[in-house]
């Protein structure tokens, strides 16, 4: 059992995320974990509203691309921050609430706009006893 | 970059010889030292979309190339729809019709300097930058079409923007052939409450002095004049393009063997230009450039009211609108016979010579401005495209300096706080809503401008025409 944790990656231009965890799932979580922290403090984030979110895709990276790019999409529109994340995947089914709150401009000074995830060094894996989610994202 | 790997044509062109599945050459623009200080990924993109099908002449990067998303930033490729030729997301990007604007204000820099604080607090004031900004004009269903079909020309029938910049604009403001039919409703959501927002990341807007004329002759047809004050502004088509982009590169990608493309890279999605998915694209991907053009000139509206507020007799005209994240269908000479071919600039500037038709009648003379950004604590340029340019690689020239480290190492090395402070000694002004986002576009994190806008000076993309130096920097 790991404990479940995420990190940045290096890229010239834009930012990767990478998620770890116990299942597919828990590293989806971290990922979307690693994404909000390119915008602002994860802390700064109170995880007061629900949104939920539902993808298919049978690809498991391509789903994970759609994921974050759902994710993308709500942030956007609702002009929402997430910091919390609960994922389940079912054959090719992923099932997600995010929690998060509007955003605030000046109390969370976002530092950029997220675009988009590329395909770019997306990778959803298995590695000893934990799973790996990454790809790099368009800022 | 291995430049071993390279075969050189001359001091600012290099060559990749067609091997493992390259249907044409790699051909890059750069001096050798610019070749020496690119990514080792810029070859392999080189070579990737070389493979592609239906691709003419050669895989071209500007002097400014670096590691991109299937296509190099700074990436030039032409495809022939009788070829097969493809289109492809991944060669335009999320940022779909990112560019630049340049304004002529009729200001001289003691004026500017004088009311300096309050240009800047009052250009912070009027134009939405950085997430969580909203645009003031929110568009409903009709008028979302109306915009998607219409571009800038849309914007100026709206009132927010002025007859005289359509002709300052690629495709006079408007590019024909969109197809509003063909965007989501997730990216016409996400683009209804983003009308005439700067964005975020390295968009801008500054205010600029002229402190170098290199070209007299261009510079006076372009009206450009030493310590003129021009006002510059990069954005592109925000969400919309950035939906776009997002879909269309998943469609492409999930759909290409069953068009019978071995993609050599997920990111480099394509479809063949006269297939289904291939319409659909072009049409949605025509909607976005229209998205920003209206975008800058609605941007451009907002400027005109905030300088006003300082400098009441002043007036904006523009002097040019570039692109750089764009397929378009050109007519050019190939092997003597004209063909008309879907030219993807990716990271690259169209750079159309004297005489070309597209040119408003005062700028025919002189060939198109190139607009080149900078930081907000170097320089930006604008050149003139050349004819030389239009044999060398369909009309392009390059879009800016890379960056040089990432935003995690730019992070660890500058505070925003430290960044406004020295550029504030060195009389440039700041605004932004975020530290972080200063400390990642600090002036050390990009590549030297100079050094790539030389390479195409010399190598014949573009002609250098003058120099200009920030005063003022509005940051999303």
């Amino acid at each position: 059992m790991i404990t479940p944790h995420w990190e940045h990656f290096e890229h010239q231009a834009d930012m990767g995320v990478r998620g770890f965890g116990n299942t597919p799932a828990e590293a989806f979580e971290q990922a979307a974990l690693a994404m909000s922290a390119i915008i602002t403090e994860l802390s700064l984030i109170e995880p007061r509203e629900e949104v939920v979110i539902q993808c298919e895709e049978a690809d498991q990276e391509l789903l994970f691309a759609d994921w974050l790019n759902a994710l993308i999409f709500e942030m956007s529109t609702r002009r929402m921050l997430f910091s919390q994340f609960k994922v389940s995947l079912e054959s090719g089914q992923l099932n997600a609430s995010a929690w998060g709150e509007a955003t605030n401009v000046e109390r969370h000074q976002p530092a950029v706009e997220i675009k988009g995830a590329t395909y770019t060094e997306l990778a959803v894996r298995q590695s000893h006893d934990q799973w790996l989610a990454q790809c790099v994202v368009d800022v | 970059m291995d430049i071993n790997k390279l075969h050189r044509i001359s001091d600012y062109q290099w060559r990749i010889e067609p091997a493992n599945g390259m249907l044409v050459p790699g051909i890059i623009f750069a001096s050798e030292d610019l070749i020496l200080d690119m990514d080792e990924k810029v070859y392999e993109q080189v070579c990737n979309v070389a493979k592609l099908p239906g691709i003419v002449n050669a895989s071209y990067a500007m002097p400014d190339a670096h590691w991109g998303y299937g296509f190099p930033i700074g990436g030039v490729a032409a495809f022939d729809p009788e070829q097969g030729g493809v289109i492809s997301a991944g060669g335009v990007g999320f940022e779909i019709s990112c560019g630049v604007r340049t304004l002529h204000t009729g200001l001289t820099v003691q004026q500017v300097m004088a009311k300096q604080k309050e240009l800047a607090d009052v250009l912070y004031k009027y134009i939405p930058a950085g997430l969580g900004s909203t645009g003031i004009f929110h568009l409903n269903k009709k008028e979302m079409n109306d915009m998607l079909n219409g571009g800038a020309r849309w914007a100026v029938e709206r009132g927010l923007g002025e007859q005289a910049d359509l002709e300052r604009i690629e495709e006079h403001g408007c590019m024909q052939g969109a197809d509003p039919d063909q965007i989501s409703e997730h990216a016409k959501e996400r683009q209804k409450n983003e009308m005439g927002t700067l964005g975020s990341g390295n968009h801008y807007l500054e205010v600029q002095k002229v402190v170098s004329i290199y070209n007299e002759d261009i510079a006076q047809a372009f009206g450009i004049k030493l310590d003129d004050i021009k006002i510059s502004i990069h954005c592109g088509s925000r969400g919309l393009g950035h939906q776009i982009g997002t879909e269309f590169l998943k469609s492409m990608a999930v759909s290409a063997k069953d068009h019978g493309i071995t993609l050599p890279d997920r990111e480099l999605a394509c479809a063949p230009i006269d297939s289904k998915l291939g319409q659909r694209y072009l049409g949605a991907m025509r909607g976005a450039i229209n998205c920003a053009l209206a975008n800058r000139e609605i941007v451009t509206h907002l400027t005109r009211q905030a300088v006003t507020q300082i400098f009441p007799d002043s007036h904006l005209n523009l002097l040019y609108d570039v692109s750089h994240n764009t397929c378009k269908l050109e007519a050019h000479e190939v092997d003597g016979k004209t063909k008309n071919l879907f030219v993807h600039r990716k990271g690259a500037t169209r750079a159309f010579g004297p005489g070309h038709a597209s040119l408003p009648a005062t700028l025919r003379q002189a060939g198109q401005p190139v607009l080149i950004g900078g930081t907000m604590g170097t320089a930006s340029y604008i050149l003139a495209g050349t004819e030389k340019s239009m044999q060398l690689a369909y009309g392009s020239a390059c879009h800016g300096a890379g960056r040089n480290m990432s935003r995690r190492q730019a992070t660890k090395q500058w505070k925003g706080g430290n960044v406004i402070h020295d550029l504030a000694e060195r009389g440039i002004l700041i605004r932004s809503p975020s530290l972080r986002g200063i400390a990642e576009e600090a002036p050390g994190a990009y590549k030297d401008v100079s050094a790539v806008v030389k390479a195409a000076d010399k190598t014949g993309l573009s002609r250098l025409v003058a120099k200009l130096e920030p005063l003022v920097c509005i940051k999303g």
